[in-house]
């Protein structure tokens, strides 16, 4: 077979696995303006009613809000404690480093049935009731080796020379960290915080044994789904979900691109502060040049 | 040295919420292994009751292995099927290339859950599928086709985890010396030729990857064979999460869930001997 004939029909698959990813994406939404009550063909005319219903759902509004919030601070925590946690991975070696990275990850293996099935039995032997908190500490658990897998990346390319330099030039630890580090890994800091958010609010298998009297979106969902007359309004807010995260990635991606051209810029006037050159092999620090000079006094100094 | 008490600001909270959270409830889940009972001090007595159930009844044992085969046999088609995207990605999409990858990517990021209830909408009896063999005079009647079956299950498990496992895929793809696929056809190697002696090897860390990212999370699932399984689709995950849910029997509950953990490990363990994982994690 010649390249071009290859191509085309790699092409012609291509297109094939396209359609079969959208296939049901798009099922749903075209249900979600059928008239008829039944999720079956054949479809029975077009209506906007399911949507002023779901307008008129308030416990569905409610979950939906109740999502947010959890997947904003349960994400919140999760990239604040893994991103203490890559710093402490990367930038120290002390005994037990590898064992502690290990349990970090294991959550990642652990099916969510089981962690979600010892977290319940955990919180009922400390007599803690089932509420948005404790889906909220499962959550942070599922997140946790990600964070540090993203921010550990991120710091492995950055120098390390770089927070030395600072602490050389009178930086408090703290203060190199704050100045130097937090700076350079905000963009990593950011996607950890976009995953966070994203894989909790879509959590279902995990959230379905720690939830309590109030749902989640997706375990209103699942709720919903037991009763054939409410199945409309389910679709019509799948399709609400389906073109949110849509845009959502959209844009996330719109930005990330916008950062990769910024962040090249970013880092020389950042590290050109404190004298170091990521473009220039050799050393990085390179005494007796107007550029330490003008390092010796820190951006926005004291 | 000074910054040392930092490691321990900076450790601490992770070595809580770890041991607390996660670590003391997989200690509680096996301590219930050996409990009688679910509830009260009145159950709080040392037991084998639970292993003897276990261990007597091959009908879990039997189920375990039938999870392990629905897992890997999605995994495989999952492979099969991502494999040509992958590669179109790397090799011939060009300037589309990172559109094409958000294509891919974005049903990914939809809600699982009504990911797999789509699916209802497509295999059901007034679904998709039904209308389209109709059409075509295939079947005369509509019935619900595949749906409340394992193969149900294993439809839905490789549509979701599809691009999950196109990425690793396209990454080791991507990380092809281009220079070794001219040399190959330098040297008089045909397309396919090609494609087998080096390009197919080289990219098998990447398959590799993405086997794991589906099997391990498949392995313990629950939700789809919920929605689309019937009593024939019926995971191991379903038993462990209707001890909880509506039998309420956790000791033995936790005993199956000790038993697809250690599973799990130590398939990750022989997986990670046999691919030698950590050789090109950091590669």
């Amino acid at each position: 077979m010649t390249a071009r004939a290859w191509r085309s029909l790699n092409l012609f698959y291509v297109t094939v696995a396209a359609v079969f990813l959208y296939v049901p994406l798009f099922l749903l939404i075209v249900f979600s303006f059928n008239d008829g009550g039944t999720l079956a063909f054949p479809l029975s005319g077009f209506t906007l009613k399911w949507y002023r219903e779901l307008w008129d759902t308030p416990e569905l509004l409610r979950a939906a809000w109740n999502s947010v919030l959890l997947g904003a601070i349960s994400s919140v925590v999760a990239t604040v404690i893994g991103a203490m946690a890559a710093v402490g991975l990367m930038r120290f070696r002390f005994a037990g480093r590898n064992l502690l990275i290990m349990a970090a990850m294991l959550p990642l293996v652990v099916p969510s049935v089981v962690l979600g099935v010892t977290m319940l039995m955990g919180f009922a032997q400390i007599n803690l009731p089932l509420s948005l908190w404790t889906v909220g500490m499962g959550h942070v658990v599922i997140n946790l080796p990600v964070v540090i897998l993203i921010v550990m990346a991120r710091l492995s390319g950055l120098d390390a020379n770089l927070e030395e330099a600072a602490m050389d030039l009178g930086a408090t630890y703290l203060g190199a960290q704050w100045r130097v580090t937090l700076p350079l890994t905000l963009p990593a800091l950011f996607a950890a915080f976009l995953t966070s958010f994203t894989t909790s609010f879509d959590e279902f298998a995990l959230t379905f044994f720690l939830v309590g009297s109030e749902p989640t979106l997706p375990t209103y969902l699942y709720s919903q789904l037991r009763f054939p007359t409410r199945l409309p309004i389910v679709v019509a807010m799948a399709s609400v979900v389906i073109v949110g995260s849509f845009l959502t990635v959209v844009f996330t991606e719109w930005l990330r691109r916008r950062g990769e051209t910024q962040k090249a810029n970013r880092v020389d006037s950042l590290a050109g502060d404190f004298a170091v050159d990521e473009r220039r092999p050799g050393p990085a620090m390179r005494p007796n040049t107007p550029a330490l000079e003008r390092g010796s006094t820190p951006r926005g100094g004291k | 040295m000074r910054q040392r008490r930092w490691l321990i600001v900076l450790m601490s909270p992770l070595a809580l919420w770890l041991g607390l959270l996660f670590l003391a409830p997989l200690a509680t889940m096996v301590v219930f292994t050996f409990r009688a009972g679910s509830f009260g001090p009145e159950h709080d007595v040392f037991t084998l009751e639970n292993y003897r159930t276990f261990f007597g009844n091959p009908v879990y044992g039997r189920l375990l292995l039938s999870s392990a085969w629905i897992s890997f046999v999605a995994s495989v088609l999952s492979i099969l099927l991502a494999y040509p995207l992958a590669y179109y990605l790397a090799f011939q999409a060009g300037a589309h290339r990172l559109t094409l990858l958000l294509v891919i990517i974005v049903p990914a990021w939809i809600s699982f859950l009504l990911r797999v209830f789509a699916w209802k909408l497509i295999l059901g009896s007034g679904g998709l599928l039904n209308i389209v063999l109709m059409a075509a005079g295939l079947v005369d009647e509509p019935a619900p086709i595949l749906l409340y079956s394992r193969s149900a299950v294993i439809v839905a498990l490789v549509y979701s985890y599809m691009p999950f496992v196109a990425l690793p895929i396209f990454v080791a793809l991507q990380r092809i010396d281009r220079s070794l696929i001219e040399a190959a056809s330098d040297l008089g190697g045909t397309g396919w030729q090609t494609f087998r002696d080096v390009i197919l090897p080289l990219s098998m860390p990447g398959v590799a990857a993405a086997f794991f990212l589906i099997f391990i999370p498949t392995l313990g699932e629950y939700v789809t064979p919920l929605l689309l399984g019937g009593t024939d689709g019926l995971m191991f995950g379903n038993v462990i999460q209707s001890q909880f849910a509506r039998a309420l029997n956790w000791p033995l509950g936790s005993l199956m869930s000790l038993a697809v953990l250690l599973f799990t490990l130590a398939l990750l363990a022989v997986f990670v001997r046999l691919t030698r994982l950590e050789d090109w994690v950091q590669g």
